[in-house]
């Protein structure tokens, strides 16, 4: 379908399609297998001109809004959605101080994230706080000049690999959610350590570690807005970020839906190719007509948060719910018409399905995603 | 540092068929691209300027329509594209075609270096890099697969041979023929391809490089081709296996059985 995108959209698309094809889809299976961070991919990115799709222009960027966002990365997501959730982090992690940071903020920190020289990342979930992001327990306490934090941070994407950490801490203990606020934390800033590098089920190119802050000093104008506005900047960057995270569900089961037409066109079953078999024309129908409805929201979701609405959680959410639960249904029919052969790590699908599952929990499980709109609905018929 | 790129507008291989009644090159519909050495020369000029500073002029001769290969080089970093561009020169074999980049090199600014593609996949004579030297009177080296150092004054290159590599000095300014083990191109980057689309691209006519009639174009070429025609396919192959002995023993019998 024609989406009647902007030349620099094209552009845009043009480009992460040709870091897809020339630099991803090689190397991806070799990545998952050895749980490999692709350092040199993400390099020819930045390469690319991609991380100055989202920095504004005045900071070296292109001035790209979510849309631009989301069109790169699912291009990119066709290739392995590792590598893209990667990218996603980084812009994840500066969105903080895009949202809030003062100019002498943005001045010191876009320019580097436009140009690819430093990547960041973005530090909110805990042991205890998950889907409950109140319950985070890392706390920063103002000494002098400096603030120092004290918490350990799980499951942070880059983590050990970036060199700029959005992190998320208490202020005041005592107000719970309205005691948090954000800060920046740098690469080789004292008392700030790395832990445990996970194994995981699927985006295994991608580096999901621990964070830990052990009196942990940095510069007090590392706070980034006012103190105690730290959930508010959460909950803005998660509005703009999830659309991007439904993206790399649409590219992810586009990359399943052309695995499985091809297989099917030439698979040769009971004499003819398996394509010719209603059954299984009528699984690569529904996978196409999820992967199209998908689409169309995502974007039009995208292009509703560009307009700079006053409210753009429930689109936001609802993208991402309904493009992450698809390309989970996309990419689990595209091993079974690839049957024996898909279950096979000779072929791609069995790591896009593998892949499609975190989507349906990181940035906010699905489950989360329909509180939120539960909630959106409840305040719009009040 | 001021490095000239010589690149090649070439049909994609991929798509190349031979028309099997005429015997040419079935042009029509196959999609143009650039020399694929080209890009790796390209791809090491940037890297150089990148590294050492100074700017990368990419040069072709060809229609107008080949001033796509130089917007594509200016997005993937070259900083300007010329193109050499006239009808007389049509029909130029690699003799017309050397003295030809010959003449515009000479009109453009001083270099420091010139590095193209080992050969084009078209043509596939490797004689156009050397020829340009030549007629230049630079010191050059063919199937660079590495640059060691560069320094203003020399370069340090390793060649590719067909048991190792020669470690060459060369001094400057000079010109390398590169093969694709040299590098891995860049993406062009979005930057690149905005500046690309707004390059102005320089023309240069025959007229423009003071090119002598007699040595441009078909008259300039010594080179005729009396026939195209696709080679027979190879007949059928044995591969022996077992002892030295044993293999020796089934040649002489296969030999003998078709004596």
């Amino acid at each position: 379908m024609d989406y009647f995108f902007t030349e620099q959209q094209q552009m845009i698309i043009d480009t992460a399609r040709e870091i897809t094809n020339e630099k991803i889809i090689p190397l991806r299976a070799e990545l998952d297998e050895k749980n490999q961070f692709p350092r040199a991919i993400l390099e020819d990115m930045a390469k690319a001109d991609l991380f100055s799709i989202f920095v504004p222009e005045e900071y070296g960027g292109l001035g790209g809004g979510c849309y631009e966002i989301v069109l790169a990365l699912e291009e990119l997501a066709r290739g392995c959605v590792g590598v893209a959730t990667s990218f996603a982090a980084s812009a994840l992690g500066i969105f903080p101080v895009m949202i809030a940071g003062t100019e002498e903020q943005k001045q010191k920190y876009l320019p580097d994230i436009a140009s690819g020289a430093r990547w960041a990342a973005f530090g909110l979930t805990e042991a205890n706080a998950g889907s409950d992001a109140s319950g985070i327990r890392t706390t920063a306490v103002l000494d002098g000049e400096e603030w120092v934090l004290n918490g350990t941070k799980q499951w942070i994407t880059n983590g050990g690999e970036s060199e700029i950490y959005s992190i998320v801490a208490l202020t005041d203990p005592s107000k719970g959610a309205r005691g948090a606020s954000i800060f920046i934390v740098e690469d080789g800033d004292p008392g700030f350590s790395y832990g445990k590098k996970e194994d995981k089920m699927g985006i295994r190119s991608s580096s999901t570690r621990e964070l830990i802050l052990k009196d942990c000093r940095i510069p007090k104008d590392r706070l980034v807005g006012k103190r105690g506005t730290g959930f508010i900047t959460v909950m803005k960057t998660l509005d703009m970020s999830r659309p991007g995270i439904a993206s790399l569900g649409i590219g992810l089961a586009q990359a399943a839906l052309d695995e499985a037409v091809i297989y099917a066109k030439q698979r040769v079953q009971f004499g003819k190719p398996i394509i010719g078999f209603q059954a299984v024309q009528h699984i690569l129908a529904d996978m196409a007509i999820q992967l199209e409805a998908g689409r169309a929201l995502v974007y039009a979701a995208a292009r509703h948060i560009d307009s700079n609405p006053k409210d753009m959680s429930k689109a936001s959410s609802m993208c991402k719910v309904f493009a992450t639960d698809m390309a989970m249904k996309v990419t689990t029919d595209a091993v079974q018409v690839l049957g024996g052969y898909g279950y096979m790590k000779e072929y791609p699908v069995e790591k896009m399905m593998r892949d499609a599952k975190i989507l349906q929990i990181y940035e906010g499980t699905n489950q989360i995603q329909r509180n939120v709109i539960g909630q959106e609905l409840n305040k719009e018929y009040s | 540092m001021h490095i000239i790129v010589c690149v090649k507008q070439v049909p994609d291989a991929k798509d190349v068929r031979l028309d099997p009644k005429t015997n040419t090159l079935a042009r029509e519909g196959v999609e143009a691209i650039m020399n694929p050495y080209d890009r790796h020369a390209l791809e090491e000029a940037v890297a150089i300027k990148e590294q050492q500073g100074g700017s990368v002029t990419v040069l072709t001769m060809g229609p107008p329509q080949a001033s796509a290969v130089l917007r594509e080089a200016i997005a993937c970093g070259a900083d300007q594209g010329v193109l050499i561009s006239d009808r007389a020169f049509a029909g130029a074999d690699t003799w017309a075609t050397s003295y030809t980049l010959a003449r515009a090199v000479q009109t453009l600014e001083s270099f420091d270096l010139i590095l193209c593609g080992k050969q084009a996949i078209d043509g596939d004579t490797a004689q156009v890099g050397p020829g340009l030297a030549h007629r230049l009177g630079l010191p050059f080296a063919t199937c660079i697969q590495k640059t060691r150092r560069v320094s203003p004054e020399q370069i340090e290159v390793e060649r590719m041979m067909d048991d190792g590599y020669d470690v060459l000095r060369l001094p400057l300014p000079a010109l390398l023929t590169v093969v694709k083990d040299i590098n891995e191109p860049r993406v062009a980057s979005l930057k690149g391809k905005m500046r690309a689309k707004k390059a102005e691209i320089r023309t240069l006519s025959a007229a423009d490089i003071g090119a002598d009639p007699q040595s441009i174009g078909l008259a300039g070429s010594p080179t005729q081709v009396v026939r195209v025609f696709s080679p027979e396919p190879r007949g059928d192959r044995r591969i022996f296996s077992g002892s030295v002995e044993e293999q020796v023993d089934q040649l002489v019998a296969c030999l003998k059985a078709h004596l």
